[in-house]
């Protein structure tokens, strides 16, 4: 676990670099992210994909896989992976600030 | 591998045609593309039904043969308990969200993964690329496949 700096904002990640505390995520938090990750512009799609992850998580507490994404955020399994290209699940996670979801599929 | 040991890229074959021999490849195919590595998939002998048109939608549990069935070898060749095992197996993976083989296949090519066919056991099974499901992209030979595997893992199931 570390404590990193994002956005002006100090937040608690673990190894991985996913966030310990989904609280602690801000929208500039997921920018910073998202363009030090080479996602640029952020489009409304992205955020659709973010906010669902977010929403699922609180629910649910782990956050969609790749399957469910595609099955239930709107977005399909083709754009996930074009607007995510280092895989959705996981990199989406990261900037939307949720811990890894633990689904295998 | 990349520098910090992580595996970037894996190449997988499948060689068997039954439902216990074709998911773990799938599940591990779209788990490596979730996580951002490289992935293929290569079906060869018995796992080219796994892309087969007409049988795709038929694969079924092997219940002869296999001791951790936990039944009886000669029960197991009963008419009709491969279709048995089968469907309380499909059962439980549609509880927990597991996709049908053949729905699966299109969310894997969808993730990006390559999926091609063994020229060898498709000539011997006198098949043709119309034979398969639109997301095998091409027949290739056991050198192509190298080549594509090349720098990653491969993976034999």
């Amino acid at each position: 676990m570390s404590t990193a700096t994002i956005a002006g904002t100090s937040v608690e990640l673990n190894d991985e670099g996913f966030f310990v505390d989904p609280t602690q995520w801000t929208h500039e938090i997921a920018v910073e992210m998202a363009t030090a990750d080479g996602i640029s512009p952020i489009t409304d799609q992205h955020w659709q994909v973010i906010d669902f992850m977010r929403k699922e998580y609180f629910e649910k507490g782990t956050g969609p896989t790749v399957r469910v994404l595609g099955k239930t955020s709107g977005v399909s399994v083709k754009d996930l992976y074009r607007l995510f290209p280092k895989g959705p699940a996981k990199m989406a996670a990261r900037i939307a600030g949720i811990p890894k979801p633990k689904g295998c599929i | 591998m990349n520098g910090d040991g992580k595996i970037t890229k894996v190449s997988i074959i499948v060689s068997k045609g039954s439902l216990e021999g074709i998911y773990p490849a799938l599940i591990m195919a779209n788990g490596a593309r979730a996580e951002g590595m490289e992935a293929n998939l290569f079906f060869t002998f018995f796992g080219l039904d796994a892309i087969h048109r007409k049988r795709i939608d038929h694969i079924k549990v092997a219940t002869v043969g296999n001791p951790a069935m936990h039944i009886p070898t000669l029960i197991g060749g009963l008419p009709g308990m491969s279709g048995i095992a089968t469907h309380m197996m499909g059962k439980k993976m549609d509880e927990l969200d597991i996709p049908p083989i053949h729905e699966f296949i299109e969310m894997i090519s969808d993730t990006g993964c390559g999926m091609y066919a063994c020229k060898a056991s498709v000539d011997m099974f006198g098949m043709e690329k119309n034979d398969f499901v639109e997301q095998v992209q091409d027949i290739i030979t056991v050198g192509d496949f190298y080549d594509l595997a090349a720098g990653g893992q491969i993976i034999f199931t």
